[in-house]
Parts: structure tokens; C-alpha cells; sequence
């Protein structure tokens, strides 16, 4: 099995007719997904890439039984789509939307948890179960269906490590981009405890960066309870301190959030740290094969 | 976004919190009467963004409204060197003058996001004046925490507060007010971080807030053009500024390897690669996950100015991205600008191929490659004087 995201889950796009939603729902319907319809407030009633369009997340729900929904609504709306969702009754959101404010991503989350739903994101690239269904904006050809969970705060990086993986003759069970903000739906140990319950999932990588404490927390976790490999990469070794690197969250303050505390951490944990990024795939096959 | 105490003041007051009078200028030959306003007795305080300026003899308290002048003369238009400015330090281009509190106690008051936990923190200690992390280092008991779990300060927690500063009577009543202000004014101007330190109790039994600080949300500022509009960037860098206008993500460092990526993850493990292979970059530049013709042109515009670069690497991972677009962009900018150092390009994702015969076929010589790993030792050796 993947996590979180399957052959049948009923996805609704959420910005469906917008330039960024239509052009990546799309993809996501060409590479398999079950997307059932969109949503855009005004442009109920319309068909749009085949699908039906409704005002509300609630009517999408009721009607085509969606129970996930991708958000490619603009930050100052996004947070109010991701309660909507919620509220609907949406157990998997994923939203990509990049520059939300803080406050609004605190309330937010909030409610979604009260909602026993899950949230992936803002600002991250979404999530694929390869060969099932993609919930984002990732490239699918450098994707494999396989047996390695991938969880990582950034986009670009994750398709880097995912490349090696397939290009070693690997391949990825479920991949979660978690998002580069302060304030995320779902953690490292909220994915890390699915994949250790997955069967299967066989081994881990993890991809964290400077800034907070998530990779420490996950850290502690995977000492305690997680029962598979993981192999990780911190970036940021090289950044300076007080400077936010491009990710809201990416940045060291006060003496906390530095790779070299992530990495001890980690490494405390029993996980493999690879020295570079292009050493996450070589890396991870030499963690396998013991 | 960070501004000046001044201006937080500003804030602090249009929320009704008591600050001391002051006057803001930049003009020392009115030093003196504003002074004389306030009383004589005054404070001299260099109003510049980087933190530490008290240690740096940015802050100075003069007895008579002529000491004042003199003390103000040494401030403004000076150089201040903290310990965030680094060497080269930074110009006082404006001064608060305050009238000289008479201090009984000093307290330590901050907002801080709690990631962690996902919650602000309510935070006060005994220890006014210290900076906040020696205080959790040294007096780590003396540090009061509230969390406030629905971006709402409650008064029981703004009376444990207080109570845990051990004041009562009228400046507790006084203490109690001001907490339930400022967390207001915290979340309705979407501050990231909110800081009075010291905030006083007067000799005459006011509570008051000497210094402030705050810091604010870059994405709710478009909710708040009134704080968008005073953004003071001169002691920015002057390339991370105009970065800032073509909406590209760049933190200028001390290496000699310009980096052009997409992604900041990707970005940074760019720049861990350099160091890896033994050299360091010049520079943190994410051109968006999304990069257009029109990105990458600036982009490398920002690299070139920047004298310090020997070499340039640009390392795009294509996923949604195509890399004929990048290549033509590239192309088109080094046209533009001029090529007067080598390029190592690393270029992988959609329309790989195409991308790679365009730059084979360009009028400049580009070195290419396939992965991360042998395009950063390339561009290592290559400041090293290879070829």
C-alpha cells in the first residue's frame, strides 16, 4: 500500500480553473489520478477538463463523494480553502500555495486537525504514490513505483533525491513534499509514522533543511518507534545564520535550526546522513543492502 | 520585514501603551531644542536595525539639553559596529531622543512564534535588559511562558503574567492592560515577533515601555501597506535589495561559486556542495520552481554584478520547468550582459535535450553537464585557476 494517497481516492481541485490549477489538474488526471471535480466560487455548473465545477467544496463532496482536495488558490484566499475543505469533510488536503501569513496557516490548522483531517503543505509540491495518483506539481517521469517513502520540506530537492533513487533501479512507495513554512499540516513524524505502518514501505528518506526543530523531533521519534531504515540530507550546512533562505522557515535563529545539530541528531538516531546531495541515492542503496 | 524602535513605538502607542516622550530626527543642529522639550535630561538612541547597538555605545543617556548635543554628534552619522553588522559596521542616519525615565525595575516582555508547538508564546522574566537567550541560559526558572492557543491572550493568563513579575496593586492593574494590548496588536498587525525589553516600572509607579521591537510577516504585509510603505532596506544588502524587486529569492555570502537555482532546498544543497568539494558560494539564489526567461535573465544580472564571483554554476532541476526555456533564457542574458566568466551549467528535467543543443549551439562556451556532483567539482576547479 502507499499513504495517504491511493488508486481510488476521489480527488477535488480547489482553483480548478485557474492558469496554475488547470494546467497541473491536467497532469494529474493524465498520469491517473481520480480527480472528480473541481471547485472555483462562481463558476459552478461550467465543465472544465472534463469535469464538473462547483461553488463550494460542500456540493463537490455531496455530489462526486471527493474526500481529498488540492488547493492552487492564491495565499491571501488559501487558508480560507483549506477550512473549507475541512469543513466539507475532505480527510486528505494538500495545498501548494507559497506565501500564506503565519496567523492565518495557525488557524487553519487548527481546524483541520479539530476535523480529524490531514493537511499537507503550503508551500510545498504536494504528494505522489507512484503509478496510483499525484495530489501536485511534481515532474511524474522521474518518479517509479517501488518500495521507498520519501518525506521532504523541499520541491526541487525531492526530485533530485527521487531521480537517484529511480536512476539506481529503485523505486518510491509514497512521496510527501511536507512544505517549506513555519507552520505545516503534517510534520516528519506524522508521515514517518505512516510509512512505518506501511508494509510496503521499506526504508525512509528524509530530506530536511535548516530552521525549527521538526528533524530533531523526528529524531527522537525514529529512535523510539520507527522500525525501517532512513537515510537523510540537511541542507543549508553553508548557510548563515539570522538570513531566511528562500523557505519562510528556512532560517537559523538564536543558535537553533542549524544542519549541524540536525545532522548530530539524526545520526544519534542511527540514521545515514549523506554527505552531499548527490550521495542520497548511493547512500541509501548501501543502507539497503545491509 | 524588521523596523525601526521609533516606529514601533509608533504602533505600540496607537494601541495606547505608554512609551517615553521622544522626538525622531535626522537633523543634529535641532538636537538641542529637542532636548530642551523633553525635560534636558535625555537619551541619545542611534535608530538602525541591526541588533546589539546598546553594547556598541549606540544608546546614550545625556544629563543637560547641550550634553545631549555633543553625545548626539558622536551618534548620528557615525558608524555603528555591532555584533549583526559585521566589520564594515553601520551609519546612523537617525536618532530618538527620550526623556531620561527614573527606573525602579526592569522587565523583559516578548511574542515569539513557538514552531514547535505551533503556538505563540507569551513570554516575561525579571531580567529586563538581558538579551532573551542569555536570560533562558542563565536564569532559565525566570523565564514565564503563557501559550496562546487561539491567537487570543486571555486575561487570567495576562494576570499570571504579571503576577509572575511579582507586581501588584496599581502597576499590576497597569502590567495587566498593556499585555492585552500588545498581544492585540501583535496578531492584528500580523508581527512575527514583538519584543519590549526593558519594559519599566517607573520610580513613580508607571509602567512603561522603554525600548521596542518588532518584527513583521513579508507574507501578510499585503494586508498592511501602512507597514509595507516604511520598510527601511539601507542596511540590506545592496544586491539582496535589488533582487528583492525582480521577486527573486538571494542572500549574498563571502564565496567565490555563483549559484542559479530553482528551489531553495535544492539551492542550499547547491551551495553545501560547493563547500563539499572544498570551495564556498558567493550566494543563496532561488529562482522559483517556476523559472521563466524573464527570471533568469535578472538572475544573472545579480550574479555578474557581483565582483567577488569567479565562477558561475546554475544547477536547474526541470520538473515542471522546461530546460529549453532556462537554456534560451541563459542564452538571451549572457547576450544581454556580457560573459566574462566561465559558466558551468547543470541542466536536467523536461526537454533536457533540447535545452543541452541549444547551449552546445550558443556563440559562448558553456561547460554542461548531467548531474549536481560534476557540475560543482567543475565549477571548484575552476576557481582554482582550471580549465
Amino acid at each position: 500500500m502507499s499513504i495517504l494517497l491511493h488508486k481510488n481516492t476521489r480527488v477535488v481541485v480547489q482553483g480548478f480553473t485557474g492558469k496554475e490549477g488547470s494546467f497541473h489538474a491536467e497532469q494529474m488526471i493524465e498520469y491517473g489520478t481520480n480527480v472528480v471535480a473541481g471547485v472555483t466560487p462562481g463558476k459552478g455548473g461550467q465543465t472544465h477538463l472534463g469535469k464538473p465545477v462547483y461553488n463550494t467544496v460542500h456540493e463537490a463532496v455531496e455530489k462526486e463523494g471527493a474526500d481529498a482536495s488540492i488547493i492552487f488558490v492564491p495565499a491571501p484566499f488559501a487558508a480560507d480553502a483549506v477550512i473549507e475543505a475541512a469543513d466539507a469533510g475532505a480527510k486528505l488536503i494538500v495545498c501548494i500555495t507559497e506565501g500564506i501569513p503565519t496567523d492565518d496557516m495557525i488557524k487553519a490548522k487548527r481546524f483541520v486537525v479539530s476535523r480529524g483531517a490531514t493537511m499537507i503543505g503550503p508551500n510545498c509540491p504536494g504528494i505522489i504514490s507512484p503509478g496510483k495518483a499525484k495530489m501536485g506539481i511534481m515532474p511524474a517521469r522521474i518518479f517509479r513505483e517501488g518500495s521507498i517513502g520519501v518525506i521532504s520540506r523541499s520541491g526541487t530537492l525531492t526530485y533530485e533525491a527521487v531521480n537517484q533513487v529511480t536512476e539506481l533501479g529503485m523505486g518510491q512507495s509514497t512521496a510527501v513534499g511536507i512544505g517549506g513554512d513555519p507552520i505545516i499540516g503534517s510534520t516528519f513524524v506524522d508521515i514517518l509514522k505512516l510509512f512505518n505502518e506501511d508494509d510496503e514501505t521499506e526504508a525512509v528518506i528524509m530530506i530536511g533543511e535548516i530552521g525549527g526543530t521538526a528533524e530533531e523531533t523526528a529524531a527522537e521519534y525514529i529512535k523510539e518507534y520507527f522500525k525501517k531504515p532512513v537515510v537523510s540530507f540537511i541542507a543549508g550546512r553553508t548557510a548563515p545564520p539570522g538570513k531566511r533562505m528562500g523557505h519562510a522557515g528556512a532560517i537559523i535563529m538564536g543558535g537553533k535550526g542549524t544542519a549541524e545539530g540536525k545532522i548530530k541528531a539524526l545520526e544519534k538516531a542511527g540514521v545515514k546522513v549523506a554527505e552531499s546531495p548527490a550521495l542520497i541515492g548511493e547512500t541509501l542503496k548501501e543502507v539497503i543492502k545491509k | 520585514m524588521k523596523v525601526h524602535e521609533y516606529q514601533a513605538k509608533n504602533f505600540l502607542k496607537k494601541y495606547g501603551i505608554t512609551v517615553p516622550n521622544g522626538i525622531v530626527t535626522d537633523d543634529i543642529s535641532k538636537v538641542k531644542e529637542i532636548a530642551e522639550q523633553l525635560g534636558g535630561k535625555v537619551v541619545v538612541k542611534a535608530q538602525v536595525l541591526a541588533g546589539g547597538r546598546g553594547k556598541a555605545g549606540g544608546v546614550k543617556l545625556a544629563k543637560t539639553a547641550e550634553e545631549a548635543e555633543q553625545v548626539a554628534k558622536t551618534i548620528l552619522g557615525a558608524k555603528l559596529h555591532t555584533h549583526q553588522t559585521g566589520p564594515e559596521g553601520v551609519l546612523v542616519k537617525k536618532i530618538l531622543i527620550e526623556e531620561a525615565a527614573n527606573i525602579e525595575k526592569e522587565f523583559y516582555v516578548g511574542i515569539v512564534l513557538d514552531r514547535a508547538a505551533e503556538k505563540y508564546i507569551f513570554m516575561v522574566s525579571p531580567f529586563g535588559g538581558m538579551e532573551i537567550e542569555e536570560v533562558a541560559k542563565e536564569h532559565p526558572d525566570a523565564l514565564f511562558k503563557v501559550f496562546i492557543d487561539y491567537l487570543e491572550l486571555f486575561p487570567f493568563q495576562a494576570r499570571q503574567l504579571a503576577f509572575n513579575l511579582g507586581l501588584s496593586g496599581d502597576a499590576f492593574k497597569q502590567a495587566v492592560k498593556l499585555f492585552l494590548k500588545l498581544f492585540k496588536l501583535h496578531i492584528e498587525l500580523d508581527a512575527s515577533l514583538t519584543e519590549i525589553n526593558p519594559l519599566i516600572l517607573t520610580k513613580e509607579g508607571n509602567i512603561v515601555a522603554l525600548d521596542a521591537k518588532m518584527n513583521f510577516d513579508d507574507n501578510a504585509l499585503y494586508r498592511h501597506k501602512d507597514i509595507a510603505e516604511i520598510k527601511d532596506d539601507s542596511e540590506d544588502d545592496k544586491l539582496e535589495v535589488e533582487a528583492k524587486k525582480y521577486d527573486l529569492n538571494y542572500v549574498k555570502l563571502d564565496g567565490e561559486v555563483g549559484c542559479m537555482v530553482n528551489g531553495a532546498g535544492l539551492a542550499m544543497a547547491t551551495m553545501d556542495i560547493i563547500k563539499y568539494y572544498g570551495s564556498m558560494p558567493a550566494n543563496f539564489l532561488d529562482v522559483g520552481g517556476g523559472a521563466s526567461v524573464e527570471t533568469v535573465r535578472n538572475a544573472f544580472k545579480i550574479l555578474l554584478e557581483d565582483k567577488s564571483v569567479k565562477v558561475v554554476l546554475i544547477n536547474i532541476f526541470g520538473g515542471i520547468v522546461r530546460c529549453d526555456r532556462i537554456a534560451n533564457g541563459v542564452i538571451q542574458a549572457a547576450k544581454e550582459i556580457g560573459v566574462d566568466r566561465p559558466m558551468v551549467i547543470r541542466l536536467v528535467g523536461t526537454n533536457q535535450e533540447e535545452g543541452r543543443e541549444i547551449l552546445k549551439n550558443a556563440p559562448f562556451s558553456f561547460y554542461t553537464f548531467d548531474t549536481m556532483s560534476e557540475a560543482a567539482k567543475k565549477a571548484v576547479e575552476l576557481t582554482k585557476g582550471g580549465n
